[in-house]
């Protein structure tokens, strides 16, 4: 029971192997299995990650949430995808019909495209890509395209401002949030996940550098443009935003696009924070590893789902201002910080060196905060609001 | 063939393809998401060489950032898109010539370039980032080109901002 991947793929290919399937072909009909089984159990995992997010909402708003289709209403979403699935399909009669096909599409690619690097357990992943670090933002910005694509191609001016707004927020919280990579990269010495997961045996990165997972968190939590920080499709400003046009499965692709990618955000932030699969145990038995994995990925993706069931959406000037005035600079004096104390004391023994990286992250976080409180938020015009400007309601 | 070679053709000929469209296709913005999907096939190349952070550079750089920048400024000029406009120059003929006779000097000497005939050597199997990182540091290695470019795109940052703050109203001529 120990491992229960290695066991299912060599029963795959036993059954394989005993229906006439030549030998040199066996590991290319296991990659494409596994990437299908990927891609297929992300998706599915939406299912019960919209459930999930309901329920935890409802909670927080002093209300119960679905409960009519199946016990606790875990049915409800099924119901949904179905009703999604059989509504029309509507095009705009002067957009673009074929970037109106390829814009969902891009937009499930990237996230899918996500989980192709992430490891779930002691040596089960999609690939093991030696810039992996890397690789993570660089598929995400995908979804940014296919935002710009959608709101272009509908022919409707909302569904534009919200991909100029689009934009201007991904592209700038793409920033932070690499370079909030950077610190664990740094710390392990490695682009390669699995390496920046061996790297966190002793001490997770999430405890010494717990500024940089918060900043990861934030920033991503902007890059997928959920509340605080869905002005992408602020119901009161722009109807629905980039999806107005979008109705029926290819809304739905959206829709689970941007649960798929919050989950796999805390899933990201499991791995390069939180160290990924390794637990008690783990290396024995990569099953146990793989739970540790999915715990620590929904404590993670809970702080998100936190945030967005209590906090009120920032107004667009104020949130640019603040990935680019606090969390960049933040983070670029975190860097430097790191790296002088992560060489500066390399032959010191452990926990002097994560006592100091720690020092380090809550010096900054402090200035960081300090830093928050004294700047000017300027009106959308630029310049700041007058006083009496500030009063009027 | 090889599956390389044949992969290599598959992505040389999408990219080309798509090359093409970006510069035929009458609609400014079908010819810049086709431009990123030229973009792309070129980071399939890379693949195909097994330099895997050059796959993903071109992927953040190119697509992400730089593509997207296009895209956005070519939406903002909405009102450039006359999709009736002619698409040709009346120099074009001059420009015809001048870029055949580029060609045939690239395959005369292309055609004397030894390496076509080698295989792609074996790649040592440590960490190529890290080599790489190595390489730029390294007095001996890429550290003054590196350097340079640092100098240089530091300045180009620093005119970048003087000339978007100068048109600020409130701070004198703008």
């Amino acid at each position: 029971m120990g491992d229960v991947f290695a066991t299912a793929a060599d029963w795959i290919s036993s059954i394989l192997a005993r229906l006439g399937i030549p030998d040199p072909a066996l590991p290319w009909i296991l990659a494409v299995a596994r990437a299908f089984l990927l891609g297929v159990s992300g998706l599915l995992l939406v299912v019960f990650l919209i459930w999930f997010e309901r329920k935890i909402v409802a909670r927080m708003q002093d209300r119960i949430g679905p409960n009519r289709v199946g016990p606790y209403g875990l049915l409800q979403t099924i119901a949904d995808v179905l009703k999604l699935m059989l509504k029309e399909d509507l095009v705009p009669l002067r957009g673009d019909r074929i970037l109106f096909h390829l814009a969902p599409i891009l937009t499930v690619m990237s996230v899918v495209g996500l989980w192709a690097v992430i490891p779930l357990a002691a040596g089960v992943y999609g690939a093991d890509l030696e810039v992996g670090a890397l690789y993570l933002p660089a598929a995400a910005v995908l979804a940014t395209l296919g935002i710009l694509m959608a709101g272009w191609s509908s022919d409707n001016k909302f569904a534009l401002m919200s991909a100029f707004r689009a934009a201007a927020q991904l592209v700038s919280y793409a920033t932070p949030a690499m370079l909030a990579l950077l610190v664990p990269v740094m710390l392990a010495g490695t682009l390669r996940l699995d390496g920046i997961i061996a790297a966190q045996d002793g001490m997770w990165y999430g405890v010494t550098a717990p500024l940089a997972a918060l900043v990861f968190l934030t920033a991503s939590l902007a890059e997928v443009g959920r509340a605080p920080f869905e002005l992408l499709e602020a119901e009161s400003e722009l109807v629905a935003g980039f999806h107005t046009e979008y109705s029926g499965i290819r809304f739905g692709m959206f829709f689970a696009a941007e649960f798929l990618h919050a989950f796999t955000i805390g899933s990201i932030t499991a791995v390069m924070f939180l160290g990924g699969w390794q637990g008690p145990g783990a290396a024995r038995y990569p099953t146990l590893g793989a739970v540790y994995f999915v715990v620590k990925s929904f404590a993670a993706y809970f702080l998100l789902v936190w945030a967005r069931a209590t906090l009120p959406r920032v107004r667009i000037d104020r949130m640019l201002d603040f990935c680019w005035k606090v969390l960049t600079p933040a983070m670029l004096v975190l860097i430097g910080a790191v790296a002088v104390i992560d060489r500066a004391l390399a032959g010191s023994p452990f926990w002097a060196r994560q006592g100091a990286l720690l020092g380090a992250n809550v010096l900054v976080a402090a200035g960081a905060v300090a830093l928050l409180g004294r700047s000017p938020h300027p009106s959308p015009q630029g310049g700041r609001m007058k006083p009496e400007q500030e009063r009027t309601p | 063939m090889t599956a390389d070679q044949i992969l290599f053709l598959v992505f040389a000929i999408l990219g080309l393809g798509l090359a093409a469209a970006s510069v035929a296709l009458r609609n400014l913005v079908r010819a810049a998401f086709a431009l990123i999907g030229c973009l792309f096939a070129v980071a399939a190349l890379y693949a195909l060489l097994e330099a895997s952070l050059f796959v993903v550079a071109q992927a953040a750089v190119y697509v992400g950032a730089i593509a997207v920048l296009i895209v956005l400024v070519v939406m903002l000029t909405r009102r450039e898109l006359r999709e009736k406009a002619t698409q040709t120059h009346r120099y074009a003929p001059l420009a015809a010539v001048l870029a055949a006779l580029i060609t045939a000097g690239l395959a005369a000497g292309l055609s004397r370039f030894a390496s076509f005939a080698r295989t792609m050597p074996a790649l040592p199997p440590d960490d190529m980032v890290i080599r790489l990182g190595d390489a730029l540091v390294d007095p001996s290695g890429f550290l003054i080109p590196f350097e340079a470019v640092s100098v240089m795109l530091l300045s180009v940052l620093i005119g970048a901002v003087f000339v978007a703050g100068g048109t600020r109203p409130g701070r004198g001529k703008g």
